[in-house]
């Protein structure tokens, strides 16, 4: 056995493998699924009521960027105001929601939570549907879902400090107060709604869509998106180490309310701008980080952008066959939870054959 | 290890809030080189001691310098750099490998967007090698036993470099050889220059380390010194509120500390 000292003091000297050899480097793994996405983008593009050809699709393009005289126009708008946008959309929202999943499960140590943990869909409900109630148009819909959620936030953040308790515990809890809450308010809310028109309006939004979704509210979304997605990837060392609980974070120097707050604000940000332009969409936040863990293990530093590429990928499955299946536009909700209350048990029974448990030994 | 490194505990009391009083008028001093022994009965404040030097808690009163200087005044990054710690093992959530888990004690050293490089990996796999568990480098932290985790845990706080090293309860969950082997590796930490500070149960853990003791008696009150100071069968007793004798064997060479027959 060498002392400490030498241990130090030899360190250069020797020559390591970083990392165990894996199938593909971090890297090529992203650009693989990057170009995954860009494919099933491009076949999504080419799906739809109007036409299923490729060849449309790329004849669209080509007039659009002037290469060919101008044939179809109701092909080229079809393609650049419905189809893009909605892709677009999904692949926003799945990426938002799923990260935000990742990094909540991460700060709270729990790989059960999903991105309503801290009451922001709840908010974002009671937000959509008091516009709903006052007879408020698609935007004003969008800004009090989105302000809704936020504000839930707050209060769920606000609660441990009126307790001078600020433990993840203490957090979770008030997320759950908060959202009972917030339930019951939206309950009130459907029963005084207009049966036909407003209640079936609150029901809808809950359920999730991304049908109606333009490139002004992609404009919108688009930068909390990159934003605060690229912070989360930047500090995912450092949500690792919140993951190991306050104790450890504390005793290796780090500021841990000054971390989790950035996280969890970036996280609640994520979720809410997903759900003011899609409604509440349930499983992708708790199935696609787990996933994630299955593939590239629980480091976040490698599973937040796989992650991000996963949910995108995930989404735009799922709304693609929401609006090709039937002559009736399917709630993502609805697809959501037959897709993924199924994948969820599958990714527990593989974890558990791996001997990955986290329940075995809790 | 070079540099002397001294930790002066002034006066120190703490008290929840609504509780009352949990200890006061704490005073002692940790250096480098020196293994302490917190020793008291159930709840008397051992772990909340240790807490407070960790920086993990504010003493309600009294202070505690690093090298002269206030704690309350120095970065807890800076301070992390000096202090490291090893807590009571837990089971994570989360599946990380040794060898990530373990690189983590470069933290204070790294910049809040930084990640490890190839040097701070270099500093773990010695750490670990310290530890002669290089065989579970690529393992899941979650799927060792405890001993194993204790000793990965203590090679986190080795990869920290810190100069003072505290240990809640290191050898609890473990079975009797992991517990020697621990106390072995708290011994050699202490001869390669670090100061150790752990709390135990186990009193004649103390007598096998031949450490200082800081204890508190059953009232709260504080004492501390060399354990041939300190530990008396009269203290023990009334520590712990049962007969407990000690005997010099010559054959061990050290005392012991035991319970007679029931």
């Amino acid at each position: 056995m060498k002392t400490l000292s030498e241990t130090f003091s030899d360190r250069q000297s020797k020559t390591f493998s970083n990392k165990q050899p894996k199938t593909f480097s971090n890297r090529q793994r992203i650009l693989l699924l990057s170009a995954l996405l860009a494919c099933l983008a491009l076949f999504s593009l080419s799906m739809g009521r109007y036409s299923n050809s490729p060849v449309d699709v790329i004849n669209a393009i080509r007039s659009r960027l002037g290469l060919i005289p101008q044939s179809d126009i109701s092909m080229e708008n079809i393609v650049f105001y419905v189809r893009l946008p909605r892709i677009f959309a999904s692949i926003f929202v799945g990426a938002m929601l799923s990260v935000s999943g990742a990094v909540y499960q991460g700060t709270f140590r729990n790989p059960l939570v999903s991105p309503d943990l801290l009451g922001v869909s709840s908010g974002a409900s009671v937000g959509a549907a008091a516009s709903i109630l006052l007879g408020f148009g698609m935007l004003q819909r969008q800004i009090f879902a989105f302000i809704g959620g936020i504000l839930a936030v707050a209060l769920t953040a606000t609660i441990p400090k009126l307790f001078r308790n600020t433990s993840n515990m203490m957090l979770v809890l008030s997320g759950i107060i908060v959202g009972g809450f917030l339930n019951s308010v939206l309950a009130i809310m459907k029963f005084v709604a207009e049966e036909q028109t407003e209640l079936s309006s609150i029901v809808f939004w809950q359920m999730g869509s991304v049908s109606s979704v333009k490139t002004r509210e992609l404009v919108a979304i688009g930068p909390v998106y990159i934003i605060c997605t690229i912070l989360l990837i930047a500090l995912s060392w450092r949500i690792n180490i919140l993951s190991f609980g306050e104790i450890e974070a504390k005793t290796l120097g780090m500021n841990v309310r000054r971390i989790r707050g950035i996280v969890i604000v970036c996280a609640s940000l994520l979720t809410a701008s997903a759900v003011c332009i899609s409604g509440t969409i349930g499983w992708i936040g708790l199935v696609i980080p787990h996933l994630g863990r299955l593939v590239v293990g629980s480091d976040h530093t490698e599973l937040l952008p796989v992650t991000v590429i996963f949910g995108s990928i995930f989404m735009l499955i799922i709304d693609t066959i929401a609006r090709i299946s039937t002559s009736v536009e399917l709630p993502l909700s609805i697809l959501t939870g037959f897709v993924g209350a199924p994948t969820y048990a599958y990714l527990l029974y593989r974890q558990r054959a791996n001997s990955r448990s986290f329940l075995k030994e809790r | 290890m070079k540099g002397k490194t001294k930790i002066e505990v002034l006066e120190l009391g703490y008290a929840y809030s609504g509780f009352g009083e949990l200890f006061n008028g704490v005073s002692f001093t940790i250096k480098t080189g020196e293994i302490i022994c917190i020793l008291g009965p159930n709840g008397i404040g051992k772990t909340t001691l240790l807490n407070c030097i960790a920086n993990l808690i504010t003493p309600t009163k009294g202070k505690i310098l690093i090298n002269g200087r206030d704690m309350n005044k120095i970065q807890p990054r800076d301070i992390a750099k000096t202090i490291g710690y090893v807590p009571q093992t837990v089971i994570p959530s989360f599946d990380y490998e040794v060898l990530e888990y373990v690189v983590t004690g470069c933290a204070p050293r790294l910049g809040t967007f930084e990640r490890p490089k190839e040097e701070h990996y270099s500093i773990a796999r010695n750490a670990i090698e310290q530890m002669e568990i290089s065989h579970l480098s690529h393992k899941a932290y979650t799927k060792i036993s405890g001993g194993e985790r204790q000793q990965v845990s203590i090679a986190r706080a080795i990869s920290q470099q810190p100069k003072i090293i505290l240990m809640d309860e290191p050898t609890s969950h473990l079975d009797c050889g992991n517990q020697v082997k621990v106390l072995k590796i708290i011994k050699k930490m202490a001869q390669e220059g670090y100061g150790v500070v752990f709390t135990t149960h186990n009193p004649d853990q103390a007598l096998l380390l031949k450490t200082k003791i800081a204890a508190f008696d059953k009232d709260g009150n504080f004492s501390f010194g060399t354990y041939k100071e300190v530990l008396n069968e009269g203290f023990l007793r009334s520590m712990y509120g049962i007969d407990l004798h000690l005997y010099n064997i010559d054959e061990i060479g050290r005392s012991v500390c035991i319970a007679p027959i029931l």
